[in-house]
């Protein structure tokens, strides 16, 4: 903020080199343009073409025209309840992935804000969710849960703890088993942008309430998460949305089954779009998607700023 | 401030609770990929491979073509990151240092970007590549791959922009020079490292891209890596182990090893284009 004012404040008072007094905002198409028209051409163009989509019956290999057929998708899209047990789906995929992975990113950013020995180690360790492709975070777990073969069952035949069963194709086990995937894969990054937010926070701050007599709750909720707040719930909507509208790692882990039980929204919408070629329903669904999604996040961010004592800004 | 020796326990505690829920999954993963067929169909496998072999290795070769998908992989991810970069930085420039419509119109996209499921994007893109004939072509995957990487370029460069001070630029233009100048002489050798750095993400995010990758890539000699990654589990969900866990880990190597060495770059880069807009 204080740079932005700094530059308009400069641009105006001081002096300038002749020729270039045209006001600020000339000059700058050439700086603009070439990301411009990529942008516009197959970004916003394809998104808006997406939208009308959605209002007409576009199949793919099909001889006859397209037709613009008004809200007929959306009305199907209602009484579609496998489309609605898969928003269902989605909805608790996001949450059960986005809260866990927030609470436990923050315990560890605390963790690696404090003088521990082994922090490097768990900064280092952190590339490894971060870096890795999606497919192959959901080959690793594949291998991890796999009945047989599997770690996860063998360790729980050595601490005695059943049979060990197939937990990806199990129905009542195969979400919380993709959801704790989920939550391994998004970790790091939530755990240091929140680390990143908390080096931030003056550490004066810290010592004075610790002066003060504050023990570590009081600190946290006084000093450490005040500051943190906007990073926070930055990257808590974030997290929420990327999470919603996830594909390869679930992809990769079950195909969304078994029996649908972890086809999460995006899962439905490709097989809609790519398998059946129902071009214009799968785009009806997108936007179904979008919109819930932006009256969700709407309602949180309002929620979020209303029950903030006023004065401070993010 | 000091912490009670009771706190320091319950720290480490949790701390080696986190380490090791970071590192089993790959472990594991490392672990299968050197263990022999033998091994491999235990009732109780081991952590360390009793004979380690690099027999999956070969086999995945074998299997599937995992050379000329990494090599997909490698044009696509490159040409991507590079034309990415070039065409962000400009108007990352822009974006960072004016604050016309057009600046925050920018910014809005890049915002509102991150929202959209891709299904909406691709469904369109799909049509329209198909009528250019760019369908089963990485030239069509590249151009989708670095609109798709734009927003966080943009995005880590806003960032590394304002952190170049303004001064210094003023400063150069008092001494005569131009704005292009400026850019070229004084701004550009200032943000080098923070645009290698997004080039080198944006390589990672396009290395690691499946979804579009799937949809538009149809022939197993075109498919990149991540797309033939999934050719090894079987249409029953079967999976030959050993080999799919070879071919994991190596597919993995190059964006663990190119991520270890910018990583605090990149948070650095996002938290300033985050926290400063």
């Amino acid at each position: 903020m204080t740079l932005v004012t700094a530059t308009e404040r400069s641009a105006q008072g001081a002096p300038r080199a002749e020729g270039d007094r045209r006001p600020p905002d000339r000059g700058a198409w050439f700086l603009v343009l070439p990301a411009l028209i990529p942008i516009l051409v197959l970004s916003v163009g394809p998104l808006l073409y997406g939208i009308l989509l959605a209002f007409t019956d576009a199949q793919s290999g099909r001889t006859r025209a397209t037709q613009w057929i008004g809200g007929l998708n959306f009305q199907d899209l209602l009484h579609d309840t496998l489309f609605w047990e898969s928003f269902r789906i989605g909805l608790v995929w996001a949450v059960g992935v986005t809260v866990p992975q927030f609470l436990l990113a923050l315990g560890l950013a605390l963790l690696l804000d404090q003088d521990l020995k082994l922090r490097w180690l768990a900064r280092a360790l952190a590339i490894i969710p971060w870096a890795m492709p999606e497919v192959v975070v959901g080959v690793m777990w594949r291998l991890v849960y796999n009945p047989d073969a599997g770690v996860l069952n063998e360790t729980l035949r050595t601490l005695g703890l059943g049979d060990g069963r197939d937990w990806l194709s199990g129905l009542s086990t195969a979400l919380p088993a993709v959801i704790v995937v989920g939550v391994w894969a998004g970790m790091p990054q939530t755990t240091v942008t929140l680390l990143a937010g908390l080096q931030n926070t003056p550490r004066e701050l810290h010592e004075a309430a610790a002066m003060d007599g504050a023990g570590a709750w009081r600190r946290f909720r006084t000093v450490t998460w005040p500051a943190l707040r906007p990073v926070a719930l930055a990257i808590t909507a974030l997290n929420f949305i990327w999470n919603f509208n996830s594909f390869a790692l679930v992809y990769v882990l079950t195909s969304g089954g078994p029996g649908g039980r972890t086809r999460l929204p995006m899962l439905f919408a490709y097989e809609e779009a790519f398998r059946y070629g129902q071009f214009g329903y799968a785009a009806a669904m997108g936007l179904v998607m979008v919109a819930v999604i932006s009256l969700l996040l709407a309602l949180f961010l309002v929620g979020r700023l209303r029950d903030r004592t006023g004065g401070d800004q993010a | 401030m000091r912490t009670s020796t009771t706190g320091r326990v319950g720290q480490y505690a949790a701390l080696l609770a986190y380490l090791v829920f970071l590192a089993f999954p790959f472990l594991w993963l490392v672990s299968t990929a050197f263990k022999s067929p033998r091994e491999l169909g235990s009732l109780h496998p081991t952590w360390i491979p009793r004979d380690p072999t690099l027999d999956n290795f070969r086999q995945a070769f074998d299997e599937q073509p995992l050379l000329r998908a990494a090599g997909n992989s490698l044009l696509a991810a490159s040409a991507a990151a590079v034309i990415a970069v070039l065409i962000a930085t400009p108007l990352a420039y822009v974006m960072a240092r004016r604050r016309t419509w057009l600046a925050k119109a920018a910014t809005g996209w890049v915002v509102v970007s991150q929202a959209f499921p891709l299904v909406l994007v691709i469904i369109p893109l799909f049509l329209v590549l198909k009528n250019l004939r760019l369908i089963n072509s990485l030239v069509g995957l590249v151009l989708v791959y670095v609109v798709w990487a734009l927003p966080f370029a943009l995005w880590m460069l806003v960032g590394y922009v304002r952190a170049v001070p303004t001064e210094l630029e003023e400063a150069a233009a008092v001494d005569g020079a131009g704005r292009l100048r400026t850019l070229v002489s004084v701004t550009a050798p200032l943000l080098a490292p923070g645009i290698v750095a997004t080039a080198l993400f944006a390589f990672i995010t396009a290395w690691n891209e499946f979804f579009f990758a799937l949809v538009l890539l149809k022939t197993s000699d075109k498919q990149t890596l991540p797309v033939v990654l999934t050719h090894f589990i079987g249409a029953e969900g079967v999976a030959d182990l050993g080999p799919l866990a070879a071919a994991a880990f190596l597919a993995t190597l190059p964006s663990l090893i190119i991520f270890a060495i910018i990583q605090r770059r990149i948070t650095g880069g996002m938290l300033a284009g985050a926290v400063k807009s």
